[in-house]
């Protein structure tokens, strides 16, 4: 049980230090993901060590927001491509041009 | 022999996490995060959970990452410029290490509560692991389900907008 939760405080770790440090936006993008699968590890973790399904549920949540997340949050990139032909988080600095 | 195998694992599983937030090349982080998922339905699978592990892989390693590698090789970008931001790598790793000092706290110290629920390993085993996520999401979980339909359609909309020509 344990084992598990401390792989995924490492995974998460990882996730935060790669969107703390990376400017490629889809970069950023990916980092989030791999958090937000930390999150589902620990969900199915506890969802086994409590007996109880309620966990294992909202790791289904959790899976339509990230596709919901992938559909739009690609569609900003490529629109953000198209303005400024660069996807650099540094770059996003402007709300209208 | 089940230590061994998850030894294994959580080695392939870090050293892949770590691949994806180093790598130049955003293609090489995209296959590095495939990897990354096949290990968590590895984990998944000794949790007794392999409907979640079977979902992973289809949602995640398949459907996301394709989505992904198609938008990376749809902008065509090139490798990450050669110059290093070092204030913010050290920065981002001190705050790295903070959360990580902090989620193993927690994680560790925390008082959980005892087993209580009805579904040991031997019942879903017995029963099968489809069939009760299926039973739980569709008695308890009804409400939230039929609202996940209206955020999809919402992704949807929203997404067909933004990928106009004008915005």
């Amino acid at each position: 049980m344990e084992k598990y939760l401390i792989v995924s405080a490492i995974l998460f770790t990882i996730g935060t230090i790669g969107v703390l440090t990376r400017k490629n936006a889809i970069v950023i993008f990916m980092c989030i993901e791999l958090m937000l699968n930390a999150v589902n590890l620990t969900f199915v973790a506890f969802s086994r060590y409590l007996g109880n399904l309620d966990g294992q549920v909202f790791v289904f949540f959790v899976m339509t927001v990230a596709a919901a997340e992938a559909a739009v949050g690609l569609a900003l990139m490529i629109a953000f491509y198209n303005n400024r032909e660069s996807i650099d988080a540094d770059d996003v600095n402007l709300m209208k041009w | 022999m089940e230590t061994l195998f998850f030894l294994i694992i959580t080695f392939v599983v870090l050293v892949s996490a770590i691949l994806v937030t180093t790598c130049r090349n955003p293609i090489n982080s995209a296959l590095a995060l495939i990897m990354t998922f096949f290990c968590l339905a590895t984990y998944y699978v000794m949790l007794d959970a392999p409907f979640m592990a079977a979902v992973q892989v289809m949602v995640y390693a398949g459907a996301i990452m394709v989505l992904i590698v198609f938008t990376i090789m749809l902008l065509n970008i090139r490798v990450d410029a050669a110059k290093k931001h070092f204030h913010k790598v050290i920065l981002g790793s001190i705050l790295g290490f903070f959360t990580l000092v902090n989620t193993l706290f927690l994680l560790i110290k925390g008082q959980s509560a005892q087993p209580t629920g009805p579904y040991s390993g031997e019942i879903i085993k017995q029963i099968g692991h489809t069939e009760l996520i299926g039973k739980e999401m569709f008695t308890n979980f009804l409400l939230p389900f039929e609202i996940t339909s209206i955020l999809l359609l919402v992704a949807i909309v929203g997404a067909v907008m933004l990928a106009k020509k004008k915005i």
